[in-house]
């Protein structure tokens, strides 16, 4: 049978200094171009953490509040307050700065994160509050240093700074001297993505009502490589998470694939699971701080807050068929192939129309997709337009090429299969599964009974191949009930047929 | 534009020479293909890539223009690009590229 989702967790991390220090769009500035403008223009159009959290497509990713509820509010979102915001949603929470750094701290098992004594003594018992930090997790909390000891690390042996309220609160240190892929700034870009990790895997047990020791298997999809310089990309993101997470009977491994890893993970843990080899596998997916203020450039110019300051995280349970919660349908599963070709009709073609014409469906059989679900109130000022918006009219005119919608159709085909997009524009954060939790609920309270995920990967920027990616698959209600009523049919037919069979053996013995 | 696309767009025009190349952009929205045309027109508006301060006043043209459409077999052009026709904001783009050739391409 298929494997069900039993839960999901979205997260996020509110992390405004890493915009700056660590945002390789400001990275790249401070080395192209040092004494910009831009450079000096940023820190004031960073936001608070109570704006962020106010922040309506923020307070829709924790589960605050639904696609459809966004839908609702006037473009732009910047400029909006959500009322009765909150730091925790249904999914997860977003947490503050000087909490993550201290977190952070707990998933560094080498010593190369240092923070100053004072910052963990302020901020200590903030984390502790938090209801889904556990005590083994505390109980990593390190008393921290001297900064005169952070200070000399930072301008003596290339360590990367952390900051907070612009002040350097502690440090990355390398963790080899001459191996690039152990540098500071890797050191601090792989921590990070496995402290987000770890929010999200904690939040995913408790949201799907499971014990950590039921978990037997986690996948990570993020886009990031952990390794030395004999395997740069040799992992395991999944199985250091784990063991912070507390998951003590999981093993895992990583998979890649751009911003595509998601939908590729999903579809591994769904076939690993309904094939038996594991009964509860975990896909889950840090953020990015390579990607903090990618845009921002185009967000300070427009006068705007800069808004890409969180890191953000997900985790999605799969288990085996409960017979209530929506299943993956692995007979419904789209894939860009190496002949598919780059034009972007190939590309939806062999993602969704495909797949669909295979299952003998059209476009208008799924009532909810989900592609790549960047907030627009991101990606428009910087002149990528809508990208939720611009995938919807592209299935809907491929639906008109196939004859399946009318023309005149594809303006409220976005409406009515679409979603407005909320997710922080971290790569394969928004691709196709910022939606699987609300996607859960509307299928279980009938609102809905299929939706496609869709994960695209821009393969050519890693300059191996110049090929793109993609692989979509379908959630849809759960049919355990249906496949053991036919199963039942069957038992009895093979039951009749022993008995005939029996019957025919006897007549023949007599008849000897 | 991603500055290894614009590496790769400065060295063409150094081997095959700026009056032999034309540049094809694909952009989904008006206002990215005008800052792709004006990258390899007027140089880089962001200052970040190697085309910084380089004019190289190349032509370009959207695959949806019409002068460029008309350059390709009806049947291939339907098949790859049949379906974003009928999405983009065509009018908007040839707007936007039309500004930015008018006033900075060398070559027409």
């Amino acid at each position: 049978m298929n494997s069900v989702i039993k839960g999901a967790s979205y997260i996020l991390a509110h992390t405004p200094e890493m915009v700056i220090h660590n945002g390789t769009t400001q990275t790249t500035e401070r080395i192209v171009n040092p004494d910009g403008d831009y450079l000096k223009a940023l820190p004031s159009h960073l936001r608070s953490y109570e704006d962020c959290v106010n922040y309506w497509p923020n307070q829709v990713y924790i589960g605050n509040a639904t696609p459809d509820e966004l839908a609702e509010v006037a473009f732009p979102y910047y400029d909006k307050t959500k009322e009765g915001a909150s730091r925790y949603g249904k999914f997860g929470e977003i947490m503050p700065e000087e909490e993550f750094l201290i977190l952070a701290q707990c998933c560094d098992v080498f010593e190369v994160l240092l923070l100053e004594k004072g910052f963990v003594a302020a901020n200590k018992e903030k984390l502790a509050a938090d209801p889904i930090i556990t005590e083994d997790i505390l109980a990593r909390v390190q008393e921290g240093v001297e900064l005169s000891e952070i200070e000399h690390f930072v301008n003596d042996e290339h360590a990367e700074g952390l900051y907070h309220a612009g002040q350097l609160v502690g440090c990355v240190k390398r963790a080899h001297d001459i191996d690039v892929n152990l540098s500071a700034e890797v050191m601090h870009e792989n921590i990070m993505t496995k402290a987000t990790s770890v929010l999200a895997l904690l939040y995913a047990v408790k949201n799907a009502g499971i014990s950590k020791d039921d978990v037997e298997y986690v996948i990570d999809c993020c886009e990031e490589a952990c390794g030395d310089m004999n395997q740069r990309g040799g992992g395991n993101f999944a199985k250091a998470a784990a063991e912070i997470a507390g998951l003590k009977n999981a093993t895992g491994s990583d998979a890649r694939g751009f911003c595509a890893g998601p939908s590729h993970a999903l579809v591994e843990a769904a076939s690993l699971v309904k094939a038996g080899a594991f009964k509860c596998v975990l896909v889950t997916g840090g953020g990015c701080t390579a990607k903090l203020g990618m845009n921002g450039k185009n967000h300070v110019e427009a006068g705007m807050p800069a808004l890409e300051d969180c890191l953000g995280g997900f985790c999605v349970v799969l288990m085996e068929n409960d017979g209530v919660s929506p299943e993956i349908n692995l007979d419904i599963l789209g894939r860009h192939t190496v002949g598919t070709g780059a034009a972007p009709q190939n590309v939806i073609g062999s993602l969704v129309a495909d797949p669909l014409e295979r299952a003998g469906l059209t476009i208008n059989d799924i009532d909810k997709y989900s592609p790549e679900m960047q907030n627009p109130d991101i990606t428009k000022p910087a002149g990528a337009g809508d990208v939720p918006m611009a995938n919807y009219k592209m299935i809907a005119a491929l639906a008109v090429k196939k004859g399946w919608l009318d023309r005149k159709a594809i303006p409220t085909f976005a409406k009515e299969h679409g979603l407005t997009g909320f997710a922080p524009t971290q790569g394969h954060i928004p691709s196709g599964v910022p939606y699987i939790g609300f996607a859960r609920e509307d299928i279980l309270a009938g609102k809905i009974k299929k939706a496609m995920i869709i994960g695209k990967g821009s393969l050519f920027l890693g300059r191996m191949t110049n090929l793109f990616d993609g692989i979509s698959f379908v959630i849809q209600a759960n049919t355990a009930a249906e496949a053991q009523k036919e199963a039942g049919v069957s038992e009895e037919e093979v039951k009749g047929l022993i008995a005939k069979a029996m019957k025919e053996f006897a007549a023949s013995l007599l008849a000897e | 534009m991603d500055l290894e696309n614009q590496k790769r767009v400065k060295e063409f025009a150094e081997q095959y020479g700026p009056e032999n190349v034309v540049v094809v952009v694909g952009a989904a929205e008006g206002e990215a293909a005008g800052l792709a045309a004006e990258t390899v027109t007027a140089g880089d508006p962001t200052y970040a890539g190697p085309l910084t301060g380089v004019q190289l006043g190349l032509t370009v043209f959207h695959v949806c223009e019409p002068e460029l459409k008309e350059e390709f077999d009806p049947e291939v052009y339907d098949e790859q690009v049949g379906m974003m026709e009928m999405v983009l904001d065509v009018d908007d783009i040839v707007e936007e590229m039309t500004a930015i050739r008018d006033e900075y391409c060398k070559y027409l």
